[in-house]
């Protein structure tokens, strides 16, 4: 079957999830991100790559710091940016995500990047281009349905190869609500792929997808068994909408039992990293004590996300 | 064309340094462009004893044909390890031939600061200019078929060469 990312040439024209992606596509991003993150650091934060695009943030869930990194690495790239807050336009008044692309399209945009609530929005927007010709106009998942949040997870990756530099010998949880967590699909998928020794996932058994053991990955329910010699922690975060199923009891015992507190943590090696995708709950998934202690490198994460979307950007616009 | 001698880069290197001495001033740095101009750069320093470090330059994010190339598959990190406002700086490269190289490296070099003098040090000038750039320092100038690549490398022994490779 054909790869709806690459283009006949095999190079990457969408990112739409990292569940296909070739290992050297995830490494070339990598690589490409720790350019761009010297950008950042200088006094011109700018380069004139994407001079004269126009990147269009098609937002159809809310989600202001995700949009906001898109919109800065987008300028940082030099491309004008239009933020269509499209939950309180078009579609309110009725009109179809097709017949929305196909507007932003004749006002010649080059990039859509998307997010959605519905799983393959993005993917149907790639295939819909693909059918008009529209070859040099990309897309980019900022977060669609449970499926994927690509960029997130390849930030994930560049912060752990960071502080980690080698895949191969690292131990990584994952800590939370796997089953309605895009996030922990997009990260599962990129550690795999890069062929970290082990990987966990731990939650409680209503927040866990029942086959996610056949994707090569360790089960545990367990917050104790599961961090001990952990090389990375990433703490997912609980969506409040879930406490009022009948998945939860209460925040409160969901602390008590997956919290990340320095006790539990400790249990992890004395050099684990901590990761979390924001927003935090403090008192939730995650201890203040831990949140803004040494061993969390959250704010990094943050830092990198430009880097690594500016590198995304840059890379499929070229192709 | 005939098969043309290529000359020994290393010895080069030393030609270079010597056209470049007289022009020294106190505070003039080096920066060389990613990946001939790096090695060629380095070579710089140590023949000029110079004291500081290098830049090195990266220029894939200002070229002119990432709309018909795209983004270069190995980009370097740049990396310019001291205030450009007001320094004399030498651009370094291996080879000069259409100038939009030198062109994007001045760009680039403008949006850490504004230094005081560019000027452009090169290994080879192959000519085809196709802006108006030229080489303030240059110990080798060569006509080349537009199909054939001048290029530098570096064997295992650390030793610059050049070779030729033939597109047509």
């Amino acid at each position: 079957m054909r790869n709806p990312q690459l283009n006949t040439n095999g190079e990457l024209t969408h990112l739409l999830s990292i569940e296909g992606l070739p290992r050297e596509v995830i490494i070339h991003i990598l690589d490409t991100a720790s350019s761009f993150l010297k950008v950042s650091a200088r006094e011109v934060k700018k380069v004139p790559l994407l001079r004269g695009k126009s990147v269009f943030n098609v937002f159809f869930e809310n989600s202001t710091r995700t949009r906001t990194t898109f919109e800065i690495a987008a300028k940082r790239l030099s491309a004008d940016v239009i933020n269509l807050d499209v939950t309180r336009s078009s579609t309110a008044k009725g009109e179809t995500l097709l017949d929305t692309v196909d507007n932003l399209v004749a006002m010649h945009a080059d990039m859509f990047v998307v997010r959605h609530a519905a799983s393959g929005a993005p993917h149907l927007i790639a295939e819909h281009l693909r059918r008009l010709g529209k070859d040099s106009v990309h897309v980019i998942n900022a977060g669609d349905g449970r499926h994927a949040h690509p960029t997130q997870g390849l930030l994930d990756m560049y912060t752990i190869r960071h502080y980690k530099k080698d895949f191969s010998h690292l131990v990584v949880a994952v800590v939370g609500d796997i089953l309605h967590s895009r996030v922990a699909r997009s990260d599962l998928h990129a550690l795999l792929t890069l062929g970290v020794a082990e990987v966990r996932v731990i939650g409680p058994q209503t927040l866990l997808p029942t086959a996610v053991a056949a994707m090569g990955v360790r089960v545990c329910h367990d917050l104790a068994t599961g961090l001990r010699d952990c090389d990375v922690v990433i703490m997912l975060r609980l969506q409040n909408e879930r406490m009022n199923g009948a998945l939860l009891p209460s925040a409160h015992e969901y602390f008590s039992c997956y919290g990340l507190t320095p006790q539990v943590l400790a249990l992890a090696r004395p050099d684990a990293i901590v990761m979390h995708p924001g927003p935090m709950n403090r008192g939730v998934e995650i201890d203040s004590d831990v949140a803004d202690g040494p061993q969390a490198v959250i704010l990094p994460q943050v830092t990198f996300g430009i880097a690594v979307r500016m590198a995304v950007m840059g890379i499929l616009t070229g192709n | 064309m005939p098969a043309i001698e290529l000359p020994d880069a290393e010895a080069q290197c030393t030609e270079l340094a010597d056209l470049i001495r007289p022009h020294l001033r106190p505070d003039t740095v080096l920066v060389g462009i990613h990946s001939g101009g790096a090695w060629v750069a380095g070579r710089l320093r140590h023949l000029l004893d110079l004291p500081g470090e290098i830049g090195l330059l990266d220029v894939s994010f200002y070229r002119d044909d990432y709309g018909e190339r795209g983004l270069h598959p190995r980009v370097k990190p740049s990396s310019i390890p001291f205030d450009v406002e007001g320094r004399p700086l030498i651009l370094v490269d291996d080879v000069l031939f259409t100038g939009r190289t030198t062109r994007a490296a001045i760009n680039g070099l403008f949006d850490y600061g504004r230094p005081a003098v560019v000027q452009l040090a090169v290994l080879a000038d192959r000519g085809q200019r196709q802006l108006p750039i030229s080489a303030d320092f240059c110990p080798w100038r060569v006509q080349l078929d537009p199909t054939q690549e001048l290029i530098l490398s570096t064997g295992d022994d650390g030793h610059l060469r050049w070779s030729i490779a033939d597109h047509a």
